[in-house]
Parts: structure tokens; sequence; C-alpha cells
């Protein structure tokens, strides 16, 4: 590995915020992953939270990897759950801001359930959920956001299961801000991600990524440029959207943009409020900063 | 560790009627349990309930996850949010909650999880007890591993068992479950709850070294690593991955020799420590019974009847059921003429003691498959086979 003093260049500033002693990482080249995790490195260095209280939570995946890459409290959790680990960690400690960072069918497929009562519940936490259309760590399944026709090696003669919109999903359970990209629009998941820190309650931010090793091998797509070029080529940015014209097919079109970004109580605001309203003085407030 | 006096905010002081179910809920307020997740489940809901109700009182949050895994998952978060957490379930919830139990261990979490034993397989009987779950218990999650258990006979013992779980879980960065069943889960008596000053409640060993050099997974000189809290500044790293002593997966077969046998030995070196029995009349003991939880009460009447009868019965009461006492077993197997295991299952503690007693003296089941207890005459009957 080089060192710093051998490096022509000046160090990346995003170097700060991930473990260095860890890289390099296991994502194959061509992999989106790692340009989500610069645009949240990036979105780190911006922020003026205090990142001592920021931590970030994955699952099982090769977006699971990522909490191990990330310089905050990091938690490798199990598959499906880190939404149910990021709720208990969130509200043991209240001044925490929780980021669970993970995959689609980390998110959506095992851990869907958690998923739409954490949104439901409007549960303070930001979620990251890295779409690259099937399950790729064990090599390419077909996964509950793949598109009718692609084909996995579970759906070894195209899909032909419904994918789910997650962003319709995430608006039709609650969440407070839904937002979704491509992980070619670098500055807008930073941007976004910039956004999601600093709301409270439930955030979606979906970034669709390049599977370049199973997903696009498999349907023939090219490689990591040809990707980017179809997604250069096919994204729309269409602010405000209504949540159902979301789908994506097969090779279509995708509508990319911040869809939701309001305010309803998040879980404690309300049990705060609806206990004190219900038991008077006798209650005592749980994790409000004085 | 830290002994410190518990919290007087969540200690109920005072003399009470309650359930076995009820009295965890007031155990675990008082241990300092702020953090309660859970999914409702017969015949253990009322725990669950109990402490939705009290503690917005004591300040502290009860979360209704969407199932068991949820429950459990949030707990082991809240715990490294530096909590003290608990939940409650019974067999299919607890079957739920499997996979996570071993990432709790694996990560050396403490949490408390309380299974009010109902009748298995399956949905079984939700209403009637059972102990079928106690090999579960030990076993559920996959790969190697050791818990604690410990097996309430009362809700007195529930109270007072709920703390020492807590306080086991905090020393040994462990999961503690309380393996109670309906029976004494459902059944009221009179339990005291002391002054919160005459309540020791032990709090994990915060790391409180130079931040730069924290080692999440680095045992102390006890063999239990520090810990810290999500919060604190020491970005950390944990994850259910086989790990070195910074928290980093390492995948081969040194580090996993490593990683898995401290998750066991930490346990099994203090095992001594750990264990908490009681016997009566053990010392000339032909016959010793072996038995836990609401079973040992029934067990008491047949054991009476026997020593009327002129039998040397002694009692051995398993509080702590896992580490299992099998050094107490084994000598006990020197002097006695048989064991007699009464339980309500098919013989899973009773092949625990069948394998310490290794052939010396035979162990005599007494089995049941769970819906209502034993017959005391079914155990009277088992001694009285074994003294002959």
């Amino acid at each position: 590995m080089i060192n710093d003093t051998e490096r022509p260049e000046s160090k990346n500033p995003v170097e700060d915020f991930l473990r260095m002693d860890r890289i390099p990482h296991i994502w194959c080249s061509g992999c989106g992953i790692g340009v989500v995790v610069s645009s949240f490195a990036e979105a780190l260095r911006k922020s003026t939270l205090d990142l001592n209280k920021v931590a970030i939570v994955s699952g099982i995946g090769c977006t699971g990897r990522v909490a191990g890459y990330v310089k905050l409290d990091s938690f490798h959790s199990t598959h499906g759950r880190p939404i149910a680990f990021a709720t208990g960690l969130k509200l043991a400690n209240p001044e925490l801001k929780v980021v669970v960072f993970s995959g689609d069918g980390d998110l959506f497929g095992i851990g869907g359930n958690h998923f739409i009562h954490a949104a439901r519940r409007n549960m303070d936490m930001v979620v990251i959920c890295v779409n690259n259309f099937n399950y790729a760590m064990t090599g390419g399944q077909v996964a509950p956001t793949t598109p009718i026709d692609a084909n996995l090696s579970t759906a070894p003669y195209g899909n032909f299961e419904h994918p789910f919109s997650l962003p319709y999903l995430a608006d039709a359970c609650g969440a407070n801000y839904v937002a979704r990209w491509t992980c070619l629009h670098i500055r807008r998941v930073t941007n976004s991600m910039q956004e999601a820190l600093n709301k409270k309650g439930f955030s979606l931010i979906e970034v669709i990524a390049p599977c370049v090793t199973l997903f696009a091998r498999r349907n023939r797509l090219g490689d990591g440029l040809n990707l980017l070029k179809y997604y250069y080529d096919n994204s729309v940015i269409q602010h405000g959207a209504d949540t159902r014209t979301l789908d994506i097919s097969y090779q279509g079109k995708m509508i990319c943009g911040k869809f939701i970004d309001r305010e309803r109580a998040t879980f404690l605001d309300g049990m705060n409020t609806h206990l004190k309203k219900a038991l008077g003085d006798k209650y005592i407030p749980y994790g409000v900063q004085s | 560790m830290k002994k410190v006096k518990a919290d007087p905010k969540g200690v109920l002081t005072g003399s009470h009627y309650l359930d076995g179910d009820f009295a965890i809920a007031e155990g675990a307020l008082a241990a300092g349990c702020r953090f309660f997740a859970g999914y409702p489940i017969t015949p253990s809901t009322e725990t669950a309930e109990r402490f939705a109700e009290r503690i917005p009182f004591v300040g502290g949050v009860f979360i209704q996850m969407e199932d068991e895994i949820a429950s459990i998952t949030a707990l082991i978060g809240a715990s490294w949010g530096g909590r003290k957490v608990m939940t409650v379930t019974s067999g299919p919830g607890f079957s739920l909650m499997m996979e996570n139990i071993g990432l709790a261990c694996m990560m050396e979490t403490p949490l408390i999880i309380a299974n009010v034993q109902r009748g298995g397989p399956s949905t079984g009987l939700p209403t009637l007890v059972g102990q079928g779950d106690m090999m579960q218990a030990r076993w559920g999650s996959h790969g190697d591993y050791q818990i604690i258990a410990l097996s309430p006979d009362s809700p007195q013992e529930c109270f007072d068992l709920t703390i020492r779980a807590f306080n086991l879980s905090e020393i040994y960065r462990v999961p503690v479950f309380i393996m109670t069943d309906e029976c004494v889960g459902h059944m009221h008596e009179k339990v005291v709850i002391p002054p919160a000053d005459q309540i020791e409640v032990v709090d994990r060993k915060w790391y409180e070294g130079p931040k730069e050099k924290y080692l999440p997974y680095k045992p102390d000189k006890d063999g239990i690593p520090f810990m810290v809290k999500a919060g604190d500044g020491y970005r950390f790293h944990t994850t259910g991955l086989t790990h070195d002593e910074r928290g980093y997966p390492v995948i081969n077969a040194e580090c996993q020799d490593q990683c898995v046998r401290h998750l066991s030995e930490k346990i099994l070196k203090n095992a001594d420590k750990i264990g908490h029995y009681e016997e009566d009349q053990i010392d000339n003991a032909e016959i010793v019974v072996v038995s836990y939880g609401i079973t040992s009460r029934v067990a008491y009447r047949a054991v009476q009847l026997a020593r009327k009868a002129g039998i040397k019965v002694g009692t051995l009461r398993l509080v702590t059921v896992w580490p299992f006492p099998e050094k107490r077993i084994q000598q006990l197997a020197r002097s006695v003429k048989a064991f007699v295991v009464p339980e309500l299952n098919l013989g899973q503690i009773a092949k625990e003691v069948e394998r310490f007693a290794a052939g010396r003296v035979p162990t005599i089941p007494v089995t049941h498959c769970g819906g209502w207890v034993h017959d005391p005459d079914d155990i009277l009957k088992a001694i009285k086979e074994a003294a002959q």
C-alpha cells in the first residue's frame, strides 16, 4: 500500500471519515457501493454534526460491509436487521444520529417488515439503500427490487415477479424524507445525505448502483462505464414526483429526485408529547435535551 | 465491574401480591433496566404490560416491536447505546430470536431474555406450562457459544433472579435467560421488594483509558473485555463476523479459534461463580432429585412422602441451569445410588445429569410433555424404584 509520504498528491479529504487500515475494500471494480460511500464521507465532511454522535449500522451483503469502512461508531448486524438494531441504538441514546447503510435485499427482502414499521413510527434515522437490483454477495440472485425480465441465477429464465418501488413504499409507510438517485448523481446524493442528516424522523435515500460482476454480466449489459452511460441517458430528475409513478422497468427510465420532505412527529417526540398529556407531571420525559 | 445500589426510581419497595411475570418486570426495573422491546406472546405478555405501565414514571422506553426478531435486535442496539435492556417471550418467540442471540454472544452484548415456557413444539399449548426450551436456551443459535440461564420457582424468585440475571449479564457481557414457565409466570404470591439501598446492582465494566488505545474485544485480566457505548467518541466497530481484538473481521481458522474459544471460556472458567444451587438433606442422601422451576415445587411433595417412607432423599435445585453444575453431579455420583430428574419435557436436563453421572449411577428421568405439572406420585414412584 502506498503511504502518504510517497504520494505526490495530498491525501483525499474523505480519508478522515474512513477506516484506512481496512482499505483495500472487498468490492469489485466497477461496483457502485464505493461511490455511495464516498458521497457519504463527503456528507460527513461537510456536516456540522458532532460526528462522535453519529452511528452507522449495516446488515449483511455487499452494502452490509459499509459499516466496517466508515470511521464512526459502527455496527455490522445480522441479515435484514439493521433497522431494528438502529431502533434500539437510537432509543437508548437519543442524542445519536443513526444511519442505516445497507442493500436492497437486506432492507426490503428479509428486513422489509422492519423498514415498514420504522417508517410508520417515523423512527429518527437515515436509511441509505444501495439498490443494485440483486443479491450480489451470494452470487447474483433475484431480489425484491429486480425489474421484470432481468435475468439472475434464481430467475434463470428472467424475473416475472413485480418489484417494489422503494420510494412509493417509504411514502406509503410515512417516512419524513424520501429521495432516489443513481450513483452517477454524486453531488446530489451527497446533498440528499446532508439534508437527511439534518432532518428529524425517518429518511430513505435510495441510490441505484451498478453490480458489474453479477447483474450486468448475466444480463450482458457491459461494464461499469456502460451502466453509468445507461444511468446518464435514462435517469430523469423530477422532484416532488407522485411516488405512484416511480416503478423501474428493465433498462427503462428511472425517475430520480427528492419526492417527500415533510414533518411528522418522530417516535420519541410523539411518546413524550402523548405521555405528558396523558400523565401530566408524573411523567418523566425521556431523551429530551435540556 | 462496578457494584452500586439500585436507583430508587425503579424500586417498588414493599410487600406485594404479584404473579411471576409482573415480578420479572419489577426485578428488571429494580436492576436498572430502562429499555424494553417486546412482542406479545402468551404466557409472557404480562411482563411487557407491567413494564409499559411503569416505565413512564421511572424514565425509560418501552417499545412494542413488529416481531421477536426486531425485539432482540433492538435490545442489542440499545445495549450498545448504554442501557440495561430486556425482553420477554415464550417458545415461538424464543425460536425467532435465535439468530440474534448468536449476534449478542458474538458482539458480547449484555441483555436479558425471560422465556415464560409453554408446551411446544410449534404453537403447542399457548396457555399451559412446559419446560421444553431448556436445550434450546443452551444450543438454539448456530455455532459454539455459552450463555447463562436461571430458573426461578416462585414470583419472589422471579424478582430476585431477574436482578441477578442483569448483574451476571453485565459482568460477563453475555445474554442471560430467565427460563421460567407458565405456572410460575401466572402464579400469584407474596413478593417482598426491599429498599433500593439493600439491592446491589452491577454495572458493566466501562472503558476509561485513552481513546486511541481502546480495543473492544481485548480481554481484560478477568477475561472480559471493557465496553464503551455509542456516542462516547471511540468510533469503534463491532460485527457478527469472526473478529480480532479491534472488532475487525478476520476470516481464517486461527482467528475463529481465538474468538470462539473466548466466548465459551469466559463463562466456563467462571462456572463456579455463576452457579447457584439449592440443596436439601443431600449429605447422607441415597437418592438425589434434581429439578428446576415449577417442577421443584411439585417434586418437593414427592420428596416429603419418600422421606416419610424412610428413603434417604436429597434435593438439588438448579437455580442456575446453564452453565450446568457438572462438577457437583460428578461428586454426587460417587456417593449416591441414583438421580431422579423430573421435568416438563422428555428428559432434556436428565440427559445432562446422565452425562456427568457418567455411568457410575443410574439417572431416572420422570418425563412429562407439559400441559400440567407432574403428579407427585409419579415422582415418588421413580424415587422408590431408584431406592430399590
